[in-house]
Formats: C-alpha cells, sequence, structure tokens
C-alpha cells in the first residue's frame, strides 16, 4: 500500500461525511432534482472514460474506451438538462399569473 | 506552475462545484442555480481533461474521443429536452443505468490496459468492485426503465425461491472475487461483468412499480460508488469526491425517500410490496355499491364551498390535466372560494412530480401544502377534490394492519366534508390494493378522462 492509497482513502473518509451532511436538510419536493442532479454529478466519469480511451493500446480499450464515453457522456449530458428542465419549472413566480388574471375579472 | 499541477487544480475547482452543487440543490432558490453551477465544473473537468498527459504522453485517440462524445450529445438532448413530464423518471433510470454502464467499462479497459503488468492486489480490487456495483446498476436501471415505461409489467415479480436465488448470486460474486483476488485468474473478469449483469436484474425484478423511484435513488448511489472505484483505479481524486458524494447523499437520500412513504429501505427493497392482492379487499368488494356523480354535480357542489382541498396523483400528469385543474381553481379564487393543493410526498413516479407538474401549470408556489399541514386545513374543507391519487389517500394506510401500505403516512381526504373523487375506473391503483375511501359515504365518484371531467367541471362552475 503506498501512500498514494492512502491519501485517496482519506479524501474518501471525508467526502463521505460531506455527502451526508450537506444533503441533510433538503425539503421532500427536492427530492427528485437532487437525485437528478446527483445523477448528473457522478457522470463525471467522462473524465475517466477520456482518460482509458486516450491511453487505449489495443482495438479491445479502444472499442470499450470509445462505448465508455459515449455512455458516460448520455450520462453528463441528460442528467443536467433532465434536472434543468425539472428545475426550471420551480423558478419563482410570486402571484404574477393570479394578479393579472383578477385585473382581467374585475 | 507545470501543466499537471494546473489540470489537478482545476479538477479541484471542478470538484469543488459537485459539493457547492449538492448544497444549491437542496434549496429552492438556488437549485437551479446549482445544477448551473455543476454543469460548469463538469465542463471545466472535461476540457481540463483534453490536455492531461497519461503515462508521459498526451492523449491518444482525441478524434475518437470528440467523435463518441458527438454522438453521446446528439442522442442525450433530444432525449432529455422532448420527452414528455410524466416520463422523467424513466429518464432519470436511463441516465443513471448508462452511467453506472460507464463506470463499469471505464474499470474494465483501464484493467486490460494494465494487466499486463500484474498490478497489486488492491488495484485489482478497485477494478473487480468497479465492474460488480457499476453493471449491477447498468443492468437494474434497464430493468427500473422497463417498468416504469411499461414495457413489462410494473407489479413485482415473483418466483419460488427468489430471496435465495438473490442471496445465492450475490454470495458468489463475492466468492467470484475473491477468487480472482487470490490466483489471479484475470479472463474470470469476463465471469463476473456477467454475473453482475443477471444480479441487477434479479435484485430489481420483485420491487414493485410503485417503489422504483426508490430504487433509481438506490441505484444512483450505486453509480456514484462504481465512479469512486473507478478514480482509485485510475487515482483520480476528482472521481473519488464527485462518486463519493453521489454515493453518500444517495443513501441517505434513499434512505428519505423510503421513510416518507412511511417504510424502512429493507422492506421496500425485500417484500416484493403490491404483489399480494389484500385477502380484506378479495372478490366480494366489487360489488359493493359506490356513489357516482356526474361533472355537473361535481361543480355545483364546488360552487357552494368555502373551502375546497386539491389532492392530485399520478392520474393528473397522465392525463395531462394540470393546465385544466388550475383553471378551475382559478375559477373558484374568483368565486371567493379558498382553494388549496395538498401534496403528498410520494404522489406521483417521484417526490415532488406534483410540485413539478402544477408548478409547470403556474399554480402559485404559496397554495401547495405539505402533508402535515394539508391534514389540518383538510379538517375545515368543504370538498376535497381527488384527482387522479388513490394510494396516498387509502385509509387502509391507517386502520388496515393486514393492508400492505399500513403505515403509510397518506392524505386524510375523508376529514373533509365532502369527497370527491375523479377516477378513470374501478381499477385499484398502482400498489394494487382496494380503496376503502371510494365506499365512503362521503364519496361521490365521477368516472371518465381527469382533463375531460375537469374541464367539463370548469364549464359547470362558470355556468352555476
Amino acid at each position: 500500500m503506498g501512500n498514494a492509497l492512502l491519501q485517496y482513502a482519506t479524501v474518501l473518509m471525508l467526502t463521505i461525511f460531506v455527502g451526508i451532511e450537506i444533503i441533510a436538510k433538503v425539503p421532500s419536493i427536492l427530492h427528485t432534482p437532487l437525485m437528478s442532479g446527483s445523477n448528473a454529478i457522478h457522470g463525471v466519469i467522462l473524465v475517466g472514460a477520456m482518460l482509458v480511451l486516450g491511453s487505449a493500446d489495443t482495438t479491445l480499450e479502444m472499442v470499450l474506451g470509445f462505448l465508455a464515453v459515449i455512455l458516460a457522456t448520455l450520462n453528463v449530458v441528460g442528467g443536467f438538462v433532465v434536472t434543468d428542465r425539472m428545475l426550471e419549472m420551480f423558478k419563482a413566480k410570486p402571484k404574477a399569473p393570479s394578479a393579472k388574471n383578477d385585473e382581467v375579472a374585475s | 506552475m507545470s501543466r499537471g499541477t494546473l489540470i489537478d487544480l482545476l479538477y479541484l475547482v471542478s470538484a469543488t462545484t459537485f459539493i457547492l452543487a449538492l448544497k444549491g440543490l437542496g434549496s429552492p432558490k438556488r437549485a437551479r442555480l446549482g445544477n448551473g453551477v455543476a454543469a460548469v465544473g463538469m465542463l471545466i473537468a472535461v476540457v481540463a481533461t483534453f490536455f492531461k498527459q497519461v503515462d508521459g504522453h498526451n492523449l491518444y485517440h482525441v478524434a475518437l474521443i470528440l467523435v463518441a462524445m458527438a454522438i453521446g450529445v446528439v442522442i442525450a438532448v433530444p432525449t432529455a429536452r422532448y420527452v414528455r413530464m410524466t416520463a422523467m423518471p424513466q429518464l432519470v433510470a436511463i441516465f443513471n443505468g448508462v452511467g453506472g454502464g460507464a463506470a463499469s467499462l471505464v474499470s474494465i479497459t483501464e484493467f486490460v490496459h494494465i494487466h499486463s503488468t500484474h498490478p497489486a492486489t488492491y488495484v485489482t480490487l478497485e477494478v473487480l468492485l468497479g465492474v460488480l456495483i457499476g453493471t449491477v446498476s447498468f443492468s437494474g436501471s434497464a430493468i427500473a426503465y422497463a417498468k416504469l415505461q411499461e414495457l413489462m409489467t410494473g407489479r413485482p415479480v415473483t418466483y419460488p425461491g427468489q430471496q435465495v436465488i438473490n442471496g445465492v448470486l450475490g454470495a458468489a460474486g463475492v466468492v467470484l472475487i475473491v477468487i480472482i483476488l487470490a490466483s489471479g485468474q484475470t479472463a474470470l473478469l469476463w465471469v463476473l461483468l456477467a454475473l453482475s449483469f443477471v444480479l441487477g436484474i434479479a435484485f430489481v425484478l420483485p420491487i414493485g412499480g410503485a417503489d422504483v423511484p426508490v430504487l433509481i435513488s438506490l441505484l444512483n448511489s450505486f453509480t456514484g460508488l462504481a465512479v469512486a472505484a473507478s478514480g482509485f483505479t485510475l487515482g483520480s481524486n476528482l472521481l473519488i469526491v464527485a462518486g463519493t458524494l453521489v454515493g453518500a447523499s444517495g443513501i441517505l437520500l434513499t434512505r428519505l425517500m423510503s421513510k416518507a412513504m412511511g417504510r424502512s429501505l429493507s422492506n421496500v427493497l425485500f417484500s416484493a410490496f403490491g404483489s399480494v392482492v389484500t385477502a380484506s379487499a378479495g372478490s366480494g368488494a366489487d360489488a359493493r355499491p359506490v356513489r357516482s356523480g356526474s361533472p355537473e354535480d361535481a361543480g355545483v357542489l364546488l360552487s357552494f364551498a368555502s373551502r375546497v382541498a386539491i389532492i392530485p396523483g399520478y392520474g393528473l400528469a397522465v392525463a395531462q390535466a394540470q393546465h385544466v385543474l388550475r383553471e378551475l381553481a382559478e375559477e373558484l379564487e374568483a368565486k371567493g372560494i379558498e382553494v388549496f393543493y395538498a401534496i403528498h410526498p410520494v404522489a406521483g413516479r417521484m417526490p415532488g412530480h406534483m410540485n413539478v407538474l402544477l408548478a409547470e401549470a403556474n399554480v402559485p408556489y404559496e397554495q401547495l401544502k405539505e402533508l402535515d399541514e394539508a391534514n389540518s386545513e383538510l379538517q375545515t374543507a368543504d370538498v376535497a377534490l381527488v384527482v387522479g391519487a388513490n394510494d396516498t389517500v387509502n385509509p387502509a394506510a391507517k386502520d388496515d394492519k393486514s393492508s400492505p401500505i399500513f403505515g403509510m403516512p397518506i392524505i386524510n381526504a375523508d376529514l373533509a366534508e365532502n369527497v370527491l373523487f375523479l377516477k378513470r375506473s374501478m381499477r385499484p391503483g398502482f400498489a394494487g390494493i382496494e380503496n376503502e375511501l371510494l365506499y365512503n359515504p362521503k364519496t361521490t365518484l365521477i368516472f371518465g378522462d381527469a382533463k375531460d371531467t375537469l374541464t367539463k367541471i370548469v364549464a359547470a362552475v362558470k355556468a352555476s
């Protein structure tokens, strides 16, 4: 076991606590956007996919790496777009529509 | 500063944006900003990676990387952009699944790349874990997608000895990992891949459609862990941080979601919930009398109310009736009737589904009441209008100990003076459980498509 492994394990441990702390107080209506947003974030595997394809020596590695980049891109792009679409609907519209209707009605 | 250090610094920036993003996603005001921040962080990481050196050389096959990315973008953007709101949970499932698949492939490719150099045992272990978890997430998400998209039955698929078989499959995975580590038989990696694939399917099959959102959240967390495992193999702090963040927060989120249904996570995963038709609601139930009315009756009843509670459910999303519903609420408000929406945390196919749907129809945020508040307000409501909801208003959750949903918090529609139940047919809801509320003397059933019925009710309210 090298120092590198210990360093990674340290990062792992600290991040576990950050991950738990950070969403401890999320209102239930945001559970789904949160799930979808974190879904996009694990799309960072794209970086890993680029690295393995970018160092591929054999055809097998190239094929596997190529597939990995496609799948990871789907994850990143799809994840962010879907989350944005969900959250678009949460944007604040303080009473503007109903106020307008009142004017029409009166 | 060397190029490598600069890139690592950019990765650090990127990892920080992910943490900020998750924090932002926890608050309604900053959620969208948070998502945008993470997207920018992701872009920074991807661009920086193009300039990274691996094994002392620049990235090979840059053109191939760009082609693969282009293919991904061309498929993902239209899919994510134009799929209907009701299909959102499936989309999240499928995008999560491909992420798991990617993590698994990255681990495999890296292993193929380094295995001739006889990597240390712990490196092999990281690879094997990445493959196992990533592949389970991939095939499990595919089944979750099929269930939600109704490509297969949404009901739990059970067979004799299922738990035992699943247990054996899981144990076989662990044994296989030990064998590979001990013997160095790397060809067995492909066996592990196949086994993980089957395990993912077997794990998800017994989980009923109504519980699939919780499952997706769990699989989301799995993908995070698989990404973290790949990060160990590749020696990337960025992947470790991002993967672990998602893994840890995902598990907590999964528990919060099952808690919102009044059930434990293990109950969600292993009880094949909804597969048994309850004895108490057996064959004789259909013969019992119900009271049904016309949309015009409903319009009159609503017009003479002073407080109306609207209880939306999945049926509202299916019928795409949210705009007509808002129209109805506005008509009622114009008559001086107070209207609020009682939102069950798991109404629809995912938590927050109803909020998203109603927000799309410009329903003012303040009119949405969460479970506890809604229940206390319902006591003074004259009419509870149930649109497309079923299990979330089923009193069996309170009084019938034999019911599979016993213990789930529900919206007490029966507290209101009258209940108007808009329903397509007498068919039970997603969990497949008979609903006593339908037979309550306070209840009037209005059969038909929700959008159609609501349009007629709006006309009736206008006329009266």
